[in-house]
């Protein structure tokens, strides 16, 4: 007996465990893996394997029973998941049901997951521009959270080091706000949004118009080819899983690389409910994990640890792994654990219309989605009566012309091939939010879900800043627009509550006191340093750009330093 | 931003949103925060939807004067009348399917009041001459519509025939162009007026 218990131990001890397989525990398990460690992924959703796990990925429109509307009764059964731009009929399967996961929201918040192999890089935007040394310096500068441990010199070899294997096409644009990286191809600006670059250029020259830099495989190298990955086709129907690999996923590309070097041992369908902490030997030593379908408890063990469980779950996770040592949630003596959340305010979009360059057009479909206009508001220095700034999504597309006909065969006849309109530009705000202790997340004291897991309590909300920046956007925007003759000028407060943007981050900081925040320049737990969270937990503040990418740098960063630490026998 | 193109079209059309899809439009601003139910059977007041063979029948017949067969096929050709049903039982609020059910029975009340017969008894023109003067009607019933109103039954009906059809395969690859892998993206082509429309985008 007692050698059957050493053997199943055995078994169940690994040179590492990465909690979470999405876009941030995809990178450490392959670098990990990569570098010779036996490593076990766990997720809490189900298998799902490339191209194979991809139901509707080939479906034709007419082969969606409700041409890809999402039924009355699934939209009201899950009234958050609806409100997400993916919650569609051919890829609703890939988004958590309201019910099956709840939380609390003590003030509105739209939590969007992805439970299952692979996460949200299965469902995600896919714009992966540079964090830039004034989002680094920023907090320091402006007096927010507090001052990031790295700066952007630190982690500029490991974006590239990351963007050469997921592949990024986008063109070199020179700006000190948003870094160059290791470029594809970029894709094209079209006529409108060009032409909007342009007159930007004369209206206003230290703002600018880019092609948004995307995790699409313009021209393909061969490092891509390696992983079984090729160009981009153009279908724009990412979000239900590229049959091409044509964008980066976890499920797509760094998942199978660390299965081929066999140190891999990947296990869905398991929820981790805490990390054990061993009070004699003062580290981490492995987790506790609740089969999904099954409830069995089951313990892991590996000297090191990566928690890539998604921002707001790592959060959850580490509240819930207490001990005698670490009574209010691992690693939290400064008990700022669970505080400073913040996300990007994509609560404002602005239209309009453009009469020129009628006689241009689109042909095929533009996976990087237009144009991206880096932040332009308080860059070099403080320069209005809020912090921070935005960046902005940029698109412009020809409508059609409405038929002067009711019904019939002349009708017909116009909708088969309708004249196009004016162009017509939109633009999204991506705001900066101030990470503060007012916006957290905590454990509820009394209700717990299926697995026994405390549910999150979300209290994140605007702010004054928020609603002046949001002021200044639609301000800019309406000035640009019109010196672009732009006309029909039309401005949307969406009114959407935070979260929908997809983009939460902070809780587990990283900061250089371990007074005042959770983690090292490293991202290891300060008061735990065998555990390293790599995803947006981390986050010190939000920047302006989208945070995947630089998810990705840290998480390979970290794992190099994991693995060097080792190496030289230090106690991480 | 890649909406399909066929509820665009839609949109653009009905000079608003599409009946019982207005979630897809907008879709990261809706549904409203009301609670969740459980109910997820489809079904409205209780009573499940389904046409009868008739009803499905006179539907198809509606939809192919709407988009009536020319070189390319018609809405009778893509089964408009089964999405319909289909639409209508899972898609619509209770209250819409109760308008469109009424609706039902109305069109042929209505089609005898001014031709003098039902629907189906009518020739081609004169379903055409009904049909019009119906959508008139809809359009200013839809201007004076109050916002949380049922709309006008009609509306319903030429929106989701459009709709069925675009998403058809005979409408998206007959009537339109259907390119499920462009493999290119060029952001300037010149503009030939008269070209097909593309089927999704």
């Amino acid at each position: 007996m007692a050698n059957l218990n050493i053997d199943s131990v055995k078994e169940r001890t690994f040179d590492a465990i990465v909690i979470g397989s999405g876009m941030s525990g995809g990178w450490a398990a392959k670098e990990l893996t990569g570098k010779g460690l036996k490593t076990l992924v766990v997720e809490r959703g189900r298998q799902v394997e490339h191209n194979k796990d991809y139901p509707t990925t080939n479906l034709n429109p007419w082969e969606f029973p409700h041409g890809g509307k999402v039924p009355l009764a699934v939209r009201e059964a899950n009234p958050i998941a609806s409100r997400c731009y993916v919650f569609k009929e051919d890829a609703m399967h890939f988004v958590v049901k309201d019910a099956e996961h709840p939380y609390v929201q003590e003030k509105p918040f739209d939590w969007i997951r992805g439970y299952q192999v692979g996460g949200k890089s299965l469902l995600w935007a896919r714009q992966t521009q540079r964090w830039s040394k004034y989002d680094f310096e920023g907090p320091a500068r402006d007096g927010f959270a507090v001052d990031w441990p790295i700066r952007y010199d630190d982690l500029a070899p490991w974006y590239s080091y990351v963007e050469k294997f997921a592949g990024i096409s986008g063109n070199r644009d020179g700006l000190p706000a948003l870094p160059d990286g290791e470029f594809m191809p970029g894709f094209p600006l079209n006529a409108a949004e060009d032409y909007f670059r342009k007159e930007l250029k004369k209206s206003h020259p230290d703002r600018h118009v880019i092609s948004a830099r995307c995790a699409h495989l313009s021209q393909p190298q061969p490092i891509h080819y390696e992983q079984g990955r090729v160009q981009c086709q153009n279908r724009v129907l990412c979000q239900r899983g590229c049959p091409f690999g044509g964008y980066f996923s976890s499920n797509s590309s760094t998942l199978p690389w660390a299965m081929k070097t066999g140190h891999l041992t990947l296990k869905p369908d398991l929820v981790v409910q805490s990390i054990l902490f061993d009070e004699q030997k003062g580290r981490a030593t492995g987790i506790r994990v609740i089969d999904t379908h099954t409830k069995a408890v089951t313990e892991y063990y590996a000297p090191v640890l990566f928690v890539n469980a998604g921002a707001l779950n790592t959060n959850l996770l580490l509240l819930n792994s207490t001990s005698q040592r670490f009574p209010n949630g691992l690693g939290n003596d400064s008990g700022v654990l669970g505080k400073y959340v913040a996300f990007h305010n994509y609560s404002a979009h602005i239209s309009a219309e453009y009469e020129g360059l009628k006689e241009f057009t689109t042909d095929g479909r533009n996976p990087a989605g237009g144009g991206y206009l880096p932040r332009f508001r308080n860059v070099f220095k403080q320069e209005t009566d809020f912090l921070r700034g935005y960046a902005t999504s940029f698109g412009a597309s020809r409508g059609l012309v409405q038929p002067e006909h009711g019904l019939g065969a002349d009708f017909k006849q116009q909708l088969e091939r309708p004249a196009l309109g004016p162009w017509r530009v939109q633009s999204g705000m991506m705001g900066e939010t101030i990470p503060k202790a007012t916006n957290y997340v905590r454990l509820d004291p009394t209700r717990k879900d299926e697995w026994g897991m405390p549910l999150l309590s979300i209290s994140v909300g605007y702010d004054d800043n928020d609603a002046k920046m949001k002021q200044d956007f639609f301000e800019q925007f309406t000035d640009m627009y019109t010196k672009a003759g732009f006309v029909n000028i039309k401005a949307v407060d969406t009114g959407q509550a935070p979260g929908l943007d997809i983009h939460e981050m902070g809780g587990v900081r990283m900061g250089r006191d371990p007074k005042t925040s959770l983690l090292n320049q490293w991202n290891q737990l300060h008061a735990c340093p065998n555990v390293y969270v790599t995803d947006g937990a981390a986050m010190t503040s939000t920047s302006t750009q989208n945070p995947s990418l630089t998810y990705m740098a840290l998480t390979a960063r970290a794992v190099d330093h994991a693995v060097r630490a080792a190496k030289r026998g230090d106690a991480v | 931003m890649n909406r399909r193109n066929a509820l665009a079209r839609v949109a653009v059309l009905m000079g608003g949103t599409v009946i019982g899809a207005d979630y897809f439009l907008t879709s990261c601003s809706s549904p409203g925060k009301e609670e969740a139910k459980t109910d997820t059977s489809g079904t409205a007041g209780g009573a499940k939807v389904a046409f009868t063979p008739t009803q499905i029948g006179l539907l198809d017949e509606v939809g192919e004067t709407i988009l009536p067969a020319t070189s390319t096929p018609g809405a009778k050709a893509a089964k408009v009348g089964n999405f319909m049903e289909v639409m209508v039982r899972d898609c619509y609020k209770p209250a819409d399917q109760q308008v469109f059910l009424t609706g039902l029975t109305r069109l042929d009340q209505d089609c005898q009041k001014m031709q003098g017969k039902a629907f189906l008894a009518c020739d081609p023109a004169q379903r055409t001459a009904f049909l019009t003067a119906l959508d008139k009607e809809q359009k200013q019933f839809t201007q004076n519509q109050r916002k949380d109103d049922p709309s006008h039954y009609f509306r319903m009906m030429k929106e989701l025939t459009l709709l069925g059809f675009f998403t058809s395969e005979a409408g998206a690859t007959k009537a339109l162009r259907y390119l499920p892998v462009p493999g290119k993206y060029d952001g300037n082509v010149p503009y030939k007026k008269g070209d097909r429309a593309w089927a999704t985008s």
